[in-house]
């Protein structure tokens, strides 16, 4: 294929300031006081993801590990196309909810991250974001051609080509986009995934935190959060 | 009837402009931002609100969030290379996006569509602009709390979709349009099978006009709410629904007539208030026309002939220096494909005219100041906006 | 269209007229005429609506066309105006005055061609892009593969045909 021109070579060196209203600075209260800000560390907590240790005895988690594959409850952020075949299945023909599956608004509430298709670079910010306010145990399955290897987006410039450097992600659907059918299906396989025990994204991210933060911070060039916040 | 009054004895005075100095560290105001991830807002945007009380003061709209770069990829890639993709610009009315590419690349390389493939391609768009309007009546019903709507829109959706399936393969990326035609002919008995889907759909909408436009909640909350002045249109760019909601009868497929529209019989609806509840119910109305229009259609077209006309090998098309733009009425509104052409395999430059651009930037933001912060949603939801094709 | 051509063609010192079918036409006009040939336009013969703003890349000539299309809507009329301005310090004029709707177009093209409008209201502020730090990528010099490779990590085993090669080796495998 014809490229544009051979000799591009990527600026690597130039950094996006932070914006003003997240530097530390000084600022004067309504009531006159006048306090010191620093806005990435204020609001946040800094400490590390940690791992999950499974329960001593092995019924116990299996045990946890059928209730959870009972009770999927996804976050209900539409991140790319695929979003547009999550409506159906919400609805009585396809009826997810008699799966256990139903959607939530925040992050707070659900434990099931659907990367729902492509993933410009933008909207990984607000993924990770979304994926380390989630509570644990939490999974990521990752919907369509374009979070396995690119897909259709394979030369752009804005999406990123494979989501598991990003995120742990436990399971793929493939297909472009995935019909609701696929979608079922992966669900079933999801449960039992997870009520093997082999569901582990949560603590692999804990466990490879730094290697998955690298690899976020070297495509998200505007870091201005902290590292974990949840 | 209840109407929004906002005390505003409490805002600082507005500056020597007019406009009201947001500070945010005078504790008056706070941000607030809608989306990206937020049930309340269409697909994968956000609205950046600044509120005083619970009225929003400014609102500032971002995208980008679904930006994949199509018009850049497009120029990478050769003129059939390019049809698997224009249809991912917008997801849920992609038809538009592969008959106004299509329709480009043939005015500019100089075929004419076979008549077969003409009528075939209108009934495809009807059809695709049917499922858009299920999606907008069953967002603006969800916006304001009314779940069964979004139910029951959903379903009449998917059968719509079983006859896409049917038709062309697939359930949501038909690629059906090709420049030169269409890939193929109607299956058998494909016209009672439609006309049970029609009467199902229409069925369902005579309880939507019970439910959702004769609800006393649903038209308290949209009558007056998120007025559009008509003498806004022409500068906003207002087109389509949204500007047929303020008395304005300009309908592309009447005005200009594409594809087979001037041998089809049918009617532009029009409503006078140009509020939330005058856009329902014109979109409610272009409903039943399009189930009209698809029943004129599968009586009315051919019943046999070639579906594409003759193409140059795809493979080494080049196509010769100029430049067009082909625009067509889509559900939203005008819906256009610029094309630039400079001679090589490759096209020079696509630009996606889409009318969610203008109504979800430059008029969003116009209209939100002075809004109540639980209005937002359905105000952005009645605007039809889709957010894939404001950033390609 | 020819009758409005052929009025304003000696104040505005337009080039000839390229109409294509269905009422669109095409037209050059020198960067210094545009705002009048557009208020003219609009204001005298009913060109209203302001259908889209973009831009083309011409890097061979070292050029970029920036196309005004409007559009009269009681007769159906389409004018795409063709404005040329240097590739280096490409500047153009704001219209924002004159529909607000331009505002956004006008960021759009600042921020993926970078062609400058000065007096374009939040055209600095980010648009579309986030963090980016890169050439504005619908530039013709700027390459969407390479950055992609440089940039993002891929899964190993993609196989890219060329599709003439692929397909002759499919058809012809002894190579006829």
């Amino acid at each position: 294929m014809k490229d544009v021109d051979d000799k591009f070579l990527k600026n690597l060196d130039r950094t996006v300031p932070l914006r003003e209203e997240l530097r530390p600075r000084k600022v004067t209260t309504p009531d006159g006081q006048e306090i010191e800000i620093e806005p990435l560390k204020d609001y946040f907590c800094e400490a590390a993801p940690k791992v999950h240790a499974k329960s001593y005895f092995p019924i116990v988690e299996d045990f946890y590990n059928w209730a959870r594959a009972n009770s999927l409850w996804i976050l209900g952020f539409g991140t790319g196309c695929g979003a547009i075949e999550m409506r159906p299945l919400m609805t009585p023909r396809f009826d997810a909810y008699r799966y256990g599956i139903q959607w939530r608004p925040t992050p707070r509430q659900s434990n099931l991250l659907m990367i729902s298709g492509y993933l410009s670079v933008k909207t990984l910010k607000r993924a990770i974001r979304a994926y380390e306010q989630m509570q644990g145990p939490k999974y990521v399955v990752g919907l369509g051609s374009c979070t396995i290897n690119g897909g259709m987006y394979w030369d752009s410039y804005n999406t990123i080509k494979r989501l598991d450097q990003y995120l742990p992600v436990d399971l793929y659907i493939a297909g472009c986009m995935p019909r609701p059918e696929a979608l079922l299906a992966g669900f079933m396989e999801l449960k039992k995934l997870i009520k093997a025990g082999k569901c582990e994204g949560a603590n692999k991210y804990a466990e490879n935190f730094a290697t998955y933060k690298a690899n976020q911070k070297s495509v998200i060039k505007d870091w201005d959060m902290p590292d974990y916040n949840w | 009837m209840f109407s929004f009054k906002p005390d505003r004895s409490q805002y600082p005075a507005p500056g020597p402009d007019g406009k009201l100095q947001i500070d945010l560290e005078t504790g008056k105001y706070l941000k607030l931002w809608q989306g990206p991830n937020h049930p309340g807002i269409t697909g994968n945007m956000s609205v950046e609100l600044t509120v005083c009380g619970d009225e929003v003061v400014e609102g500032k709209t971002h995208v980008g969030y679904l930006h994949r770069g199509f018009e850049k990829l497009m120029e990478r890639r050769t003129f059939i290379q390019v049809f698997p993709i224009v249809c991912r610009v917008c997801v849920p009315e992609p038809d538009f996006n592969e008959y106004c590419y299509a329709a480009a690349v043939e005015d500019l390389a100089g075929i004419e569509a076979p008549e077969y493939a003409q009528w075939m391609r209108t009934l495809i768009l009807e059809m695709g602009r049917f499922n858009s309007y299920m999606m907008f009546l069953g967002g603006i019903g969800g916006a304001l709390g009314l779940g069964i709507t979004g139910q029951w829109m959903t379903y009449v959706r998917d059968l719509m979709l079983d006859r896409f399936e049917e038709l062309t393969g697939a359930r949501i990326y038909h690629m059906f349009i090709l420049p030169g035609g269409v890939r193929g002919h109607l299956p058998e008995g494909f016209e009672g099978r439609m006309e049970e889907v029609l009467d199902t759909a229409e069925r369902y909408l005579a309880d939507i006009d019970r439910v959702m436009f004769s609800n006393s909640v649903f038209k308290t909350r949209t009558k007056g709410v998120g007025v559009i002045d008509p003498a806004l249109f022409e500068p906003y760019g207002v087109t389509g629904p949204n500007a047929r909601a303020g008395g304005v009868a300009k309908d592309l497929r009447k005005d200009s007539p594409y594809l087979v529209y001037d041998q089809l019989d049918f009617e532009v609806a029009t409503a006078t208030d140009s509020d939330i509840f005058a856009r329902a119910t014109v979109r409610r109305a272009d409903v039943q026309t399009s189930i009209d229009l698809i029943r004129q259609i599968l009586k009315k077209m051919p019943k046999t002939g070639p579906a594409m006309a003759k193409i140059p090998n795809v493979l080494h098309w080049k196509i010769p220096r100029g430049e067009t733009y082909i625009k067509g009425e889509c559900s939203r509104g005008e819906y256009g494909y610029y094309l630039v052409t400079d001679g090589t395999g490759y096209p020079r430059r696509i630009n996606v005219r889409g009318p969610s651009y203008t109504h979800a930037m430059a008029l969003l933001e116009h209209l939100i100041p002075g809004t109540n912060i639980s209005d937002v949603a359905a105000l952005m939801v009645s605007l039809h906006t889709y957010p894939p094709e404001i950033e390609r | 269209m020819r009758d409005i051509h052929a009025l304003l063609k000696q104040r505005h010192r337009l080039g000839p007229l390229e109409p294509r079918k269905g009422g669109l036409a095409f037209v050059t006009v020198p960067r210094e005429n545009l705002r009048g040939l557009l208020l003219e336009l609009r204001d005298t013969h009913g060109f209203t609506h302001l259908v889209l703003l973009t831009a083309v890349d011409w890097m061979e000539d070292g050029l970029f066309q920036l196309t005004y299309m409007l559009n009269n809507r009681g007769r159906d009329l389409t004018l795409g105006i063709r404005v040329m301005i240097d590739r280096e310090e490409a500047q153009g004029d704001t219209i924002h005055d004159m529909w607000p709707t331009a505002a956004t177009y006008q960021r759009e093209l600042k921020e993926m061609f970078g062609i400058d409008f000065p007096g374009s209201p939040r055209l600095d502020e980010e648009f579309i892009l986030e963090g980016w730090t890169d050439l504005p990528p619908y530039r013709r010099d700027f390459d969407s593969l390479a950055y992609s490779q440089q940039t993002y990590a891929e899964r190993p085993g993609r196989v890219t045909h060329d599709p003439r090669e692929y397909m002759k080796s499919k058809l012809y495998p002894d190579g006829v």
